[in-house]
């Protein structure tokens, strides 16, 4: 179990303090995939650092199982970060030596000698699927290869806990896919616990069970993924789930009455609503936009509506749709007025 | 004597001769006198190197500021003393070390001492290149200072310092000419005290035109060899 208590950090500039963290409490239980999601700057690699002490916090505490990784000695704190390993979003491998021997590397640093880390590294390789790839360079590697040759030098030392920063944030959704399947596949064969650090949504609805939104240092809303997706509380998650919806009202027109309706797990059962509301009601919706994602067989997202004839159809459409469940329906000027403060 | 008479059919003739007979001993004590001070001053200069990138405060093992300060001074102290003047200036420390401050094996000294500070930079540059994320991902697999500086640093920057000591051994086979000025031997010895001081100009130009090829195969071949060491261009 990770406990992050009263967690902050305050970096010094030239220019005076930044408070990355502030006062963070957080805990994330064995065996987990726990996202951290947050737009750029919000904190997050400051956040996952300080996880491994590569950043003192300034104040409070990071217990591992009971430990307090502050208070450790740096000799100490080495032994732990075998078990503490970490994948980033720019791979960072040695590019001047062969995929073999970047996953060779933390073990040849903590002693192990070369023929048994060859060993388990040949099979570190087999396993995220790169079986063949032992002699080749990274850079003869695409991005996905790259990250995967990265997992396997994470996995070397037997962790206990896998921190991941951006680790898909370079890659295409195919291969984002590919490797967060990877992930979620390592977790659950080793029981390795995942902290999946992320700026997109779909990451999170992926691959994590528990879900904390970090904003400005902060954690602003914390809980089960699917809780925190089908009632958004804060602006932040908000914004992070629908976050086309900034510069919509740039794209149409002032005027008209819109609605959103928002899927926060929807079954995606293939009903056609909106068709079904032009026949029951005789509402002819038209869409201006639509972003939905389907985890697993549940929707989210949401489909903007353009509802036409005057306030009566207006209520007629918000009750027909909101009856649907899991279907949430908001009346866009809400939004618009977000916006508009943002 | 004028220079228009030195290239007459005669002094070529000489030079030819000379070529055949001085040249091959003067380009074996060039390229040892120059090669051996590139190799002590690569063994003084390249852990010099390492302390400026590693010993600064944001380094992977920062050094004490005074300390960091002398080192730095010290550098730029001893870079910006002509060479020629540092040769005279370290005579002492030749004679302490050799036993005698003329020839070609006490050149080697001044040679050393001129070097070693321009490799310590250049090593500095090098290792300044290294992209600071794969430092810090070594340090989140709880690898120490000197680790990182063994396993990460060093190999990680190989090509780059391929290409700095290829500089480093043209510029003090440079020197090296030099020093042909107080005692020193090679092609330098040959230009200046048989072709300039005697008048055999065309000597002095076969001299320069030898160094003129032995730098550029140097050149050549640690150009390709960088080149041949850096798995990125794969
Ligand atoms: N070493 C540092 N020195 C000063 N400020 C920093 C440092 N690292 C991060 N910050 C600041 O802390 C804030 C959070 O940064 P970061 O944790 O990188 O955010 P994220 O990973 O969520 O994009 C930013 O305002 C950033 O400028
Ligand atoms: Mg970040």
């Amino acid at each position: 179990m990770i406990e992050l208590r009263n967690l902050s950090k305050t970096f010094m500039t030239g220019d005076g303090q930044v408070e990355a963290l502030k006062h963070i409490n957080l805990t994330i239980q064995n065996g987990d995939i726990y996202g951290i999601i947050g737009m750029s700057g919000a904190g997050k690699s400051t956040l996952v650092r300080c996880i491994n002490m590569l950043e003192r916090p300034t104040e409070g505490s990071v217990l591992m199982d009971g430990r307090d990784m502050a208070g450790m000695s740096i000799k100490e704190l080495r032994q732990m970060r075998r078990k503490i390993t970490m994948i980033f979003q720019g791979f960072n491998l040695l590019m001047q030596r062969t995929c073999l021997k970047n996953v060779t590397l933390p073990l040849r640093l903590s002693g192990v000698d070369r023929k048994t880390a060859e060993k388990k590294g040949r099979e570190l390789l087999a396993l995220v699927g790169l079986p063949d790839k032992a002699n080749a360079y990274p850079a003869q590697l695409s991005g996905g290869q790259q990250q995967r040759v990265a997992i396997a030098r994470a996995l070397a030392t037997e962790p206990d806990v896998l921190l991941c920063d951006e680790a898909t944030s370079a890659l295409d959704p195919k291969t984002t896919h590919a490797i967060l399947e990877l992930i979620r596949d390592i977790n659950r064969k080793m029981g390795i616990t995942v902290i999946v650090i992320t700026h997109q949504m779909s990451v999170v609805q992926e691959i994590c069970s528990r879900v904390a939104i970090l904003e400005n240092g902060s954690v602003v809303e914390e809980g089960e993924v699917s809780e925190v997706f089908s009632n958004p509380r804060a602006n932040a998650t908000r914004n992070l789930i629908y976050p086309e919806s900034n510069g919509e009202s740039a794209i149409f027109p002032e005027g008209g009455q819109r609605i959103r309706v928002i899927y926060n797990g929807a079954i995606a059962s293939r009903e056609p609503m909106i068709a079904k509301m032009a026949v029951d009601c005789g509402i002819l919706a038209s869409i201006l936009g639509a972003s939905t994602r389907s985890v697993g067989d549940r929707a989210y997202g949401y489909i903007l509506l353009d509802i036409p004839g005057g306030p009566e159809e207006l209520a007629k459409a918000i009750a027909y749709l909101s009856a649907v469940p899991d279907v949430m329906v908001q009346v866009e000027a809400e939004y618009a007025a977000k916006e508009a403060d943002v | 004597m004028n220079f228009a008479n030195a290239f007459t059919p005669e002094r070529l003739q000489e030079a030819w001769n000379c070529l055949l007979t001085e040249f091959p001993f003067a380009v074996w004590e060039t390229l040892y006198s120059t090669l051996l001070a590139t190799l002590f001053a690569i063994i003084i200069g390249l852990p010099l190197g390492v302390l400026l990138v590693t010993g600064e405060q944001k380094g992977v093992r920062p050094l004490p500021r005074p300390v960091m300060s002398f080192l730095n001074v010290l550098i730029n102290l001893l870079r910006s003393v002509p060479f020629i003047i540092l040769m005279v200036m370290i005579i002492p420390l030749t004679r302490v070390i050799v036993g005698t401050s003329v020839g070609t094996v006490a050149s080697i000294v001044p040679l050393t001492v001129a070097a070693f500070p321009f490799i310590a930079r250049l090593v500095e540059s090098s290792l300044r290149e290294i992209n600071p994320n794969i430092i810090e991902t070594a340090q989140s697999m709880g690898a120490t200072p000197m680790q990182i500086v063994l396993h990460v640093m060093l190999p990680e920057s190989v090509p780059s310092l391929v290409t700095n000591f290829t500089l480093a051994i043209t510029t003090i086979m440079g020197y090296t000419a030099m020093s042909g000025a107080v005692g020193g031997g090679g092609l330098g010895k040959l230009a200046l005290a048989y072709g300039y001081q005697r008048y055999r100009y065309a000597v002095l130009y076969l001299a320069v035109i030898v160094l003129v090829l032995i730098t550029q195969v140097i050149q050549s071949f640690g150009t390709w060899l960088a080149a041949r060491l850096d798995k990125r261009l794969k």
